[in-house]
């Protein structure tokens, strides 16, 4: 892996009160920005990422030297247009990739937080990533936007900053994780305990992280953002480098392979604890509850402009708990549009080439700005 | 814009909110926007409009009247629009009552089947009609539930519906539709325009 020092950071001086209770502040908070801010300040726009994306949303990522996970939506002359746009992301507190997270490093002690790092939720990152508005000196952005995780974090946005975004566009997202969405972010948590070099999250100094688990829960994760029709298109039952079936446990089938292949990657460049407290913090989003059942109430006081985008085939985040975030804003009274996009390549759409996709991100952030 | 939508413009105040239901590809909609200060909302069926509207920077949600039309308050407009889809519905009169639920008013535009040449057409030919506004085969038409502008009037008295305006159209001219005149402007029209709502 290359190294991490390049990675820009601010040092976030103000206390940050958690919703587990406890304060935290000087914390590192690593961004990357795209584009340039305007003299008006007014071309300002915050993307959140997913649960294993960070903050490198377009080019190549300098820590893994691939394509950044939106680069498809932004970039110059892309839907969002960075010669027009100036694009912020940060890396999730929790996260690894230079936020303040459970890989950091306690200045007192010398030694990794690790699980003495505190339980985070989708509030808390959310708030913790507003100080990049003060930072860049943006009186309102022009639109927050994020899928799956960053999704959430778009709906707390508006409803923690109900005036701080012209406009936002969550995508394929919930206002509440789903029962099914917990149990598979439970497997994936339990795998990466059940591997003995976890060693309850101390494993830092033991030389051996727990790979194995962590490249499991990635499997398992995996499979959850594409679809059984996607599957059977890009692997069927193809078997790999091999005619026939070789009677072994080896990965005789293209699909095995390719999970295998996506488990490694992950390990390389992911913390097992964070991916611990991310999971976690997205099994704790529930803003219905947090408005006492009504959601509604949770954009009471926006005048934000809505554009709410899910795919066909997701059932992770299907369209019915997208809907129902558009129901509570239509409730609400609130500005908003809907569109399903069709696609057959599941929850993983979001961060893929898909046109009709990014004809109406394209269609919607020239249209309002 | 046609002159259908033209009457439907001047149907409606200035300053008020407007949902468009079946708005297409915002035609309608982007008038009423930039012409009479309307706050508008659309609900579409087809994707493809609903990416022309949003290029266009309107609000559309995509979905279907007969489902989707329950997720906005009571009386969450001033104004709702119902242009040439009402016989489209599997329950018009579902439809309908929802259409005046969301809204304090709605207006409602139909395909008038009793027009002559609809009517001669099955009478002379003993097929299916096919005219201007009914474009489409029997075996491939959306259409389910067709209705004659004296259906519609009939229907409104019945449920006990008020009919603030009752407009016939045909070929540009327009005219207003009463009881005296509704046998004929049963048969000489193409489309029938009524702003509906409540008696309740």
């Amino acid at each position: 892996m290359n190294t991490k020092k390049n990675i820009k950071k601010i040092i976030i001086k103000k206390p940050l009160t958690l919703d587990c209770g406890k304060t935290i502040n000087n914390y590192p908070l690593a961004y990357e920005t795209y584009g340039k801010l305007n003299e008006k300040k007014d071309n300002a726009i915050l993307a959140f990422h997913a649960l294993s994306g960070d903050q490198f949303v377009s080019g190549i990522n300098p820590i893994t030297n691939k394509s950044g996970w939106w680069s498809h939506l932004v970039g110059p002359n892309k839907s969002i247009d960075t010669n027009k746009f100036f694009v912020i992301c940060a890396n999730v507190i929790g996260g690894c990739m230079g936020s303040y997270g459970p890989s950091n490093v306690e200045p007192t002690t010398g030694k990794r937080l690790d699980t003495n790092f505190p339980v985070i939720t989708i509030n808390d990152m959310v708030n913790a990533q507003y100080n990049l508005l003060e930072f860049f000196k943006i009186e309102k952005l022009f639109c927050v936007t994020g899928g799956s995780m960053g999704g959430m974090q778009v709906l707390q946005f508006v409803a923690n900053y109900p005036n701080k975004s012209k406009t936002a566009i969550p995508i394929a997202c919930s206002a509440s994780h789903s029962a099914q969405n917990i149990a598979l972010n439970e497997l994936g948590r339990q795998a990466i305990m059940a591997d003995q070099n976890w060693n309850k999250g101390n494993y830092f100094n033991t030389n051996s992280s727990p790979t194995k688990g962590l490249a499991v829960a990635r499997m398992a994760a995996h499979i959850t953002y594409l679809s059984k029709k996607g599957l059977e298109e890009k692997f069927g039952r193809k078997l790999q480098e091999r005619d026939n079936l070789k009677f072994s446990f080896d990965a005789d089938f293209q699909i095995e392979s390719y999970l295998r292949h996506q488990g490694s990657v992950f390990v390389d460049r992911f913390d097992a604890n964070s991916y611990l407290y991310i999971t976690r913090a997205m099994d704790y989003f529930d803003l219905i509850k947090e408005y006492n059942g009504n959601l509604s109430n949770a954009f009471k006081e926006s005048k934000t402009k809505f554009f709410i985008i899910s795919f066909t085939s997701d059932w992770l985040y299907p369209t019915s708990e997208n809907k129902e975030i558009l129901i509570a804003l239509n409730a609400s009274g609130a500005d908003v549009g809907f569109i399903e996009i069709n696609s057959d390549k599941g929850h993983d759409s979001f961060l893929l080439d898909i046109p009709d996709f990014l004809k109406s991100i394209k269609n919607f952030v020239e249209a309002n700005y | 814009m046609k002159k259908e939508f033209k009457i439907i413009a001047q149907l409606i105040e200035n300053n008020t909110r407007v949902l468009d239901v079946g708005c297409g590809d915002g035609i309608l909609m982007k008038y009423l926007k930039d012409n009479k200060n309307i706050d508008t909302r659309g609900l579409e069926i087809s994707k493809n409009n609903v990416q022309v509207c949003i290029g266009k920077g309107l609000t559309v949600i995509e979905g279907n009247a007969e489902k989707d039309l329950q997720q906005f308050p009571n009386s969450s407009f001033d104004y709702v629009i119902l242009s040439q889809t009402l016989q489209a519905f599997y329950n018009p009169e579902k439809v309908i009552n929802d259409l005046l639920k969301v809204a304090n008013k709605a207006i409602v535009t139909i395909p008038n089947f009793g027009y002559w040449k609809v009517r001669s057409h099955l009478l002379f030919k003993g097929t299916m009609p096919i005219t201007k506004d009914l474009p489409d085969e029997w075996y491939n038409t959306p259409n389910l539930h067709m209705c004659t502008i004296k259906d519609f009037f009939n229907f409104c008295s019945k449920k006990n519906i008020k009919l603030y305006k009752s407009i016939a159209l045909h070929e540009q001219k327009t005219s207003n539709i009463n009881k005296m005149n509704l046998n004929l402007k049963n048969l000489s029209s193409e489309v029938g325009i009524f702003l509906i709502e409540n008696e309740n």
